[in-house]
């Protein structure tokens, strides 16, 4: 048992301006199951991917021991050929192809480029029997659930022999069967003598089947517990993920709260896709004048879909419920119409859904409210140049003129010239998702800055954000999310990190 | 803070700005390559009065067609039904002109409306139900084809009565013949004196845009740029309209299509209209959640299609005299190489109509040229299609390297 296959020594990792990875060792014994978890960003998949080779050796620095030798992986197969495994968040499986064909893809059983379907579905039947499947190896992934399709990917990686199995969030979108299911799979496959690594959030879970926890923060490692000498408790957990002094990273403010503005009732929302999954659920909440309001919970708690089903149902179907604004009932069932009843919406991914990428900082600014710079549908040139210039230089936009194309634009500036555009339709509530990913420090003080003034002018401000500290140090409430549910309602005083994580938590072990 | 290092407003060398402008330079200086090139070597056929307005004519239906084609292909859609339009638009002009005997008056508006209900008839397609453009176009090329040769029988209708052909073989009547001070040379007055006038207004129009942009301290191109593009397009046309002159003067169709080119160039440079067709075809998504009926755009984006695949459909049918099931066969590629050749970009939201233009002379000039110089079909198709590979791969070239 303490026979180590993998360990990870003073591993660095830096993309350009983030550090990812800051001198990270971890240490991996044979035969466990072995739980890696932090928050979000804390560095948890870029570590799995410098070991699997997404990032070749050369682009990291750190050594990489696994099996009793220094390794250096360059490509994905050279870490498979010696047993790596990883099975990411995102399934890697092809909908319109078949169980076996999927099972089989890029390693098919095959004599001069002939496939030998015989010898396929019979290897495949054989490994659906070892996950605890009993589907026909012909069936098509698209039919089978998120569940089965996870326990694929797994007989997919037995077919490779599999020695270390990394599982990245492997329940995140399974119901609690299926992930039971696949966490007794997990610990039937250590009686063998597999190793595996999982990445997940689901602390239940984890103290269910972990025999050594390592803790991740801000890319480095926090320490490693080992369950069986002592009982790990989930706060105790907790404590290592958040611990972190928070720092003067926020600017200051005065809140002057006034009326409510945005009123929500019963807001339910079927899922876009699957269509008869209930994914919100009776979701209820407010917003008012000069108030910034964060919507805390893990990633798929429905944060970011409650705010696209809200504004021109643009996510999901069949959606129910009461919109206020100021007491007034409004209609936001098209985008224009949420527009128009004072809504604006800050995407998540600002380059695929905030920014027209190939046009400028100019006609991005305008884009939502273009009347605004026209008349009878002509656009006034030196108007729109005026209001870009305005915005430019109120927000910061560093940029050579308003002339500049957006792509060429830093994270930073491009979340400013995304909020330039709403701001120009003079919205009464904003909502921002995730308005600080993937920008740097600095540019995220401006953006804090920037919100604060936003609430000081009486706008209300509603912040969804994957990053608890930033939620703790803008928002006067906080709403927590969890499937698909707010699960708790925390004020200023009583918000904290471990307040927020143990309302996710029992919530998860009530559902 | 961690440092910005996107520099202060630097002004632009005219080596940079060459650089970074090679596309609209490069489009034109080969428009007046090729047409030198082929003036050489067709011994100055290319040039002669008679062949500049035979020019006009044979190219003026792909001219206008690639203005809807740019706005398609700028939506990121593409449109490969022109031709049948034109085939069936013929067909059913013929059906009221010369078997109904309804007046030109009545049948032009009447086929410009069932133009645009055959561009909306695909645009539903592929705007409300989300049906790749490819597809529903190629359906519709096929079934407006299939249509046309239903309406006519299989067989060809014609003449058609002299009103109607004006609109493709009328000049501009010679209203200011006193002024002409060589009659023998100058057979139409009116022709100089608008080119004339259009070259001036053109200068003039351009030196107070860069006044103003000066003013406003938006960025100029440099003057050497401005002076040597003025004098270009000025010379090119002054000759251009010197040879009409001579002639019979301009034709009906070149002051529709100088209207035309006019309109769509102020739709997709001013209006705002124009700027969100750009915003879609480059950010689909984007362009939606920032509230803009991206549906409603689409839809009628291939309407005004439709509606210049009728007016084309008319003006070719009126030139042949004769309504046939097989007119505009392959029309569709052309226009859309038009468009491609002028720097239009197959993934949307990038391309202008004057490059479209350009594009559409660039082809026609070719067609013209070779077939003076009595090279056969087999060799101009082969010809064409190199010199779109390679308009594109200028592109992309440009593009990876800048």
């Amino acid at each position: 048992m303490d026979n180590i296959i993998l360990e990870m020594r003073g591993i660095t990792k830096t993309f350009p301006g983030v550090k990812a990875l800051d001198n990270v060792s971890f240490k991996v014994r044979e035969g466990e199951i072995h739980a890696l978890v932090g928050e979000n960003g804390a560095g948890k998949s870029t570590l799995m991917k410098v070991l699997s080779g997404v990032y070749p050796a050369g682009t990291y620095d750190g050594e990489i021991h696994y099996d009793g030798e220094a390794r250096r992986f360059s490509t994905i197969s050279d870490s498979e050929d010696l047993g790596i495994i990883i099975i990411h968040q995102e399934l890697a499986l092809v909908p319109l192809l078949s169980i076996a064909e999927n099972i089989f893809l890029g390693n098919e059983i095959a004599t001069n480029g002939v496939i030998q379907w015989p010898q396929t579905f019979a290897r495949t039947q054989e490994l659906l029997k070892k996950v605890g499947l009993s589907e026909s190896p012909a069936t098509l992934i698209t039919d089978i659930g998120v569940g089965k399709q996870q326990l694929v990917e797994i007989a997919k990686a037995l077919s490779k022999k599999v020695r270390l199995l990394i599982l990245d969030e492997p329940t995140a979108s399974l119901n609690e069967t299926d992930s039971d299911a696949l966490l007794k799979l997990l610990m039937e496959f250590r009686t063998q003598g597999m190793t595996s690594i999982i990445i997940s959030h689901k602390l239940n879970e984890i103290r269910k089947v972990a025999d050594q926890i390592t803790i991740l923060r801000d890319g480095g490692t926090v320490e490693t517990l080992d369950c069986h000498s002592e009982d790990i408790g989930e706060d105790r957990i907790i404590k290592g993920m958040v611990g972190r002094a928070m720092e003067d990273r926020y600017p200051p403010r005065e809140p002057k709260i006034g009326e409510t503005l945005l009123e929500v009732k019963n807001w339910n929302v079927f899922h876009q896709h699957h269509r008869d999954r209930q994914f919100l659920h009776d979701v209820n909440f407010t917003v008012r004048a000069g108030e910034v309001v964060g919507i805390a919970g893990l990633m798929g708690a429905g944060r970011t879909e409650t705010a696209m089903s809200l504004f021109g149902k643009s996510w999901g179907h069949k959606i129910t419920g009461d919109v206020t604004m100021r007491g007034k009932p409004v209609d936001v069932s098209t985008i224009p119409r949420a527009i128009d009843a004072g809504l604006a919406y800050v995407t998540e991914d600002r380059k695929q859904l905030g920014l027209v990428l190939i046009n400028n900082i100019k006609e991005n600014t305008t884009l939502s409210n273009l009347k605004a710079v026209a008349a009878n549908g002509v656009i006034d040139d030196r108007k729109e140049a005026r209001v870009a210039s305005d915005y430019r230089s109120k927000l910061r936009i560093r940029s050579h003129s308003i002339y500049q194309e957006t792509v060429n634009l830093s994270g930073g500036n491009q979340q400013k010239v995304v909020l330039s555009k709403w701001l120009f339709t003079n919205p009464d509530v904003l909502i921002l998702d995730e308005p600080t990913r993937g920008i740097d420090i600095g540019a995220k003080y401006e953006i804090y800055s920037i919100i604060n003034q936003l609430a000081a002018e009486g706008k209300g401000i509603l912040m969804i954000s994957s990053e608890m500290p930033e939620l703790l140090g803008t928002c006067d409430r906080i709403y927590v999310m969890s499937e698909g549910r707010i699960v708790a309602e925390l004020s200023k005083a009583e918000a904290s990190q471990e307040s927020i994580m143990r309302a996710i938590m029992r919530s998860g072990e009530k559902h | 803070m961690v440092a910005d290092t996107s520099t202060q407003n630097n002004k632009p060398s005219i080596g940079d700005y060459l650089k970074n402008n090679i596309r609209e330079y490069g489009l034109l200086v080969a428009l007046v390559v090729i047409m030198l090139f082929f003036q050489f070597v067709t011994n100055g056929v290319l040039f002669r009065p008679v062949n500049i307005t035979n020019l006009v004519l044979q190219n003026s239906f792909i001219v206008i067609m690639a203005l809807g084609m740019l706005l398609i292909i700028v939506a990121g859609h593409i449109d490969l039904s022109v031709g049948s339009i034109v085939a069936f638009i013929g067909a059913i002009s013929a059906i009221m002109l010369v078997k109904w005997g309804l007046p030109a008056i009545i049948v032009i508006p009447a086929c410009l409306i069932v133009g645009g209900i055959m561009g909306a008839a695909q645009g539903y397609w592929v705007a409300y139900q989300k049906i790749p453009s490819f597809i529903v176009t190629l359906a519709g090329m096929l079934v407006f084809r299939g249509l046309t040769y239903v309406v006519l029988g299989g067989r060809p209708i014609g003449p058609f009565p002299k009103e109607f052909q004006l609109l493709s073989t009328g000049f501009v009547p010679d209203f200011l013949y006193f002024l002409n001070p060589a009659p023998e040379t100058i057979q139409n007055m009116v022709a100089l004196v608008a080119v004339i006038a259009l070259v001036g207004y053109a200068i003039y129009a351009g030196i107070r845009d860069r006044k103003i942009n000066e003013q406003h301290g938006t960025e100029n191109e440099p003057f050497v740029f401005f002076a040597v593009q003025m004098a270009v397009i000025a010379a090119v046309a002054l000759f251009i309209g010197f040879q009409l002159a001579t002639y019979r003067g301009l034709p009906n169709v070149l002051i529709a299509m100088a209207v035309l080119i006019a309109l769509y160039t102020f739709v997709t440079t001013r209006s705002t209209i124009g700027r969100r067709i750009y915003a879609m075809g480059g950010n689909v998504k984007a362009t939606k959640l920032s509230g803009i009926n991206t549906e409603r755009l689409t839809f009628y984006t291939f309407v005004n299609m439709g509606v210049l695949a009728a007016l084309a459909g008319m003006i070719i049918t009126a030139r042949l005299n004769s309504a046939t099931p097989k007119a505009g066969v392959g029309f569709e590629l052309d226009v859309i190489a038009a468009c491609f050749i002028g720097g239009a970009s197959a993934s949307g939201g990038v391309g202008k109509i004057i490059g479209a233009v350009i594009g559409a002379f660039i082809m026609g000039v070719m067609n013209n040229g070779m077939s003076i110089m009595g090279i056969g079909i087999d060799y101009q198709q082969l010809i064409k299609g190199l010199v779109l590979l390679a308009a594109v791969f200028f592109d992309v070239y440009n593009k990876n390297k800048g």
